[in-house]
């Protein structure tokens, strides 16, 4: 993404962020509440539109909307912090509604990779429940199964840990980072400090809609170049 | 009693009429109620526009004049319709306001978040609306809808004065010819609607907790 502005009314939330993510990289976005991170990932599939700039996956300038843009957004995954399962239908029917209704699978083909999926995110026991029966630990895992379902180029992941009780934070994460091993492209905003030293390949740090500092996990967290990043992490990593 | 006997084959008619003129109006107004509310949350602005001006012109006008229009009013410009099918048309053209409000107020209660993550998994606007936003929309409004439908039912009494011999017609001519049995003919149609309201009441709140969903 170049030159990328947004605007909520008055309020200038992305301010001419640069940021191109290669294949296989993990980002780890992030920054205090309020700093644009969230937006700068639902940007990437426009689930928020821009103003000004472009944004462009695999090459492919992000389309506008309709047909196009849902078929670039199959090849995005999101996780949202509130998970968002289809909550009138089954852990199995979830994660299968992508595969049959956009990728024109057949039902068994779809329910066949569904059960792999959900076994892979340690939840195949839970495929016939609905989701409100479940943990949110569980739920999100179930959301990453559903959109590792549609095999997508890139996962975006909005503080998939944010709505979560710590004791159910890790298993969570250790998910997040399986694919991180796996060679899967991720944006990841959070504030699981671990999570960014433990599987990141870069960090961003934002703050005021801009990208402060971008470097690798080593360097942002031992010897960080801005002094908002100092203050940052002064902040949260002294307890 | 023996009068009710006499007439049964009277009154039996007038309330099949009654039936079918509510299921066909009731037919007609959730499908094209559901597909106004579908308009009204649109992506495409002459849509929304066209469904609100549907929903505000046959919301705000009375049911007798929609009959009128529709009865009357279409033959001035060659369009003829027999007085039964005007009259579902009247009732189910109307009725699709109501149900088109009762469902948009469905949609709006299901989370944004619902329609985001169907968006995210790739799914055009029409398959999110249909596979995720309207079934459980259509959960939340089996109450409200409920309303629409025993209203209707009632309201189908309208026809009664524009020729159509359902229950409302049959007290009038029954009660002009025997004004000694006022009250009979008048508690006879009164349990002739109950047979189509109270049942559907009974229904909708089968309905309602059958399609209840956990949050």
């Amino acid at each position: 993404m170049s030159g990328v502005d947004k605007w909520f009314g008055e309020l200038h939330v992305l301010q001419d962020i640069d940021l191109s993510i290669d294949r296989g990289e993990v980002v780890v976005v992030i920054g205090p509440s309020g700093s644009g991170k969230s937006t700068l990932c639902r940007t990437i599939n426009r689930l928020e539109s821009i103003e000004n700039g472009e944004i462009t996956i695999d090459g492919q300038q992000l389309p506008a909307e309709g047909k196009e843009l849902a078929k670039l957004r199959a090849d995005v995954g999101m996780v949202f912090q509130s998970f968002n399962l289809f909550a009138h239908k089954t852990v199995l029917e979830n994660v299968t509604l992508g595969p049959i209704k956009v990728r024109k699978q057949s039902k068994a083909d779809a329910e066949k990779r569904a059960r792999e999926l959900l076994d892979r995110v340690g939840v195949g026991a839970q495929a016939d429940k609905v989701p409100a029966q479940l943990s949110g630990g569980q739920q999100q895992r179930v959301a990453i199964a559903r959109a590792l379902a549609m095999d997508p180029k890139v996962m975006l992941f909005d503080e998939p840990t944010s709505a979560l009780d710590p004791e159910m934070i890790n298993e969570v994460l250790e998910v997040m980072v399986g694919l991180a091993r796996d060679g899967m492209t991720m944006v990841v905003v959070t504030h699981e400090m671990g999570f960014a030293r433990k599987a990141a390949n870069r960090v961003v740090f934002m703050d005021g809609g801009r990208i402060v500092e971008s470097s690798t996990p080593e360097e942002f967290f031992t010897n960080p170049s801005s002094d908002r990043a100092k203050d940052f992490l002064s902040k949260i990593l002294n307890h | 009693m023996q009068f009710l006997i006499d007439n049964f084959p009277l009154l039996w008619d007038a309330f099949l009429t009654t039936l079918s003129l509510s299921l066909l109006a009731g037919v007609l107004a959730l499908v094209l109620g559901t597909a106004l509310a579908a308009f009204r949350v649109s992506p495409i602005p002459p849509l929304r526009g066209l469904s609100t001006f549907y929903v505000e012109t046959f919301r705000n006008t009375p049911l007798t004049v929609v009959f009128f229009f529709i009865i009357f009013g279409l033959p001035q410009i060659d369009f003829s319709v027999g007085f039964f099918t005007g009259s579902v048309l009247a009732v189910g053209l109307y009725t699709a306001a109501f149900v088109c409000e009762a469902v948009r107020s469905g949609i709006n209660a299901v989370s944004a978040g619902q329609a985001e993550a169907s968006r995210a998994i790739g799914l055009t606007f029409g398959q999110s609306l249909r596979e995720v936003v309207l079934p459980q929309a259509f959960r939340s409004v089996v109450p409200p809808l409920g309303n629409v439908w025993i209203a209707m039912v009632k309201n189908t009494s309208i026809a009664a004065g524009f020729a159509v011999s359902e229950l409302t017609a049959s007290m009038q001519r029954l009660s002009n010819a025997n004004a000694g049995e006022l009250v009979l003919v008048l508690v006879a149609v009164v349990v002739g609607y109950m047979l189509i309201t109270l049942p559907s009441a009974y229904a909708i709140s089968r309905v309602e907790r059958r399609v209840a969903i956990l949050r």
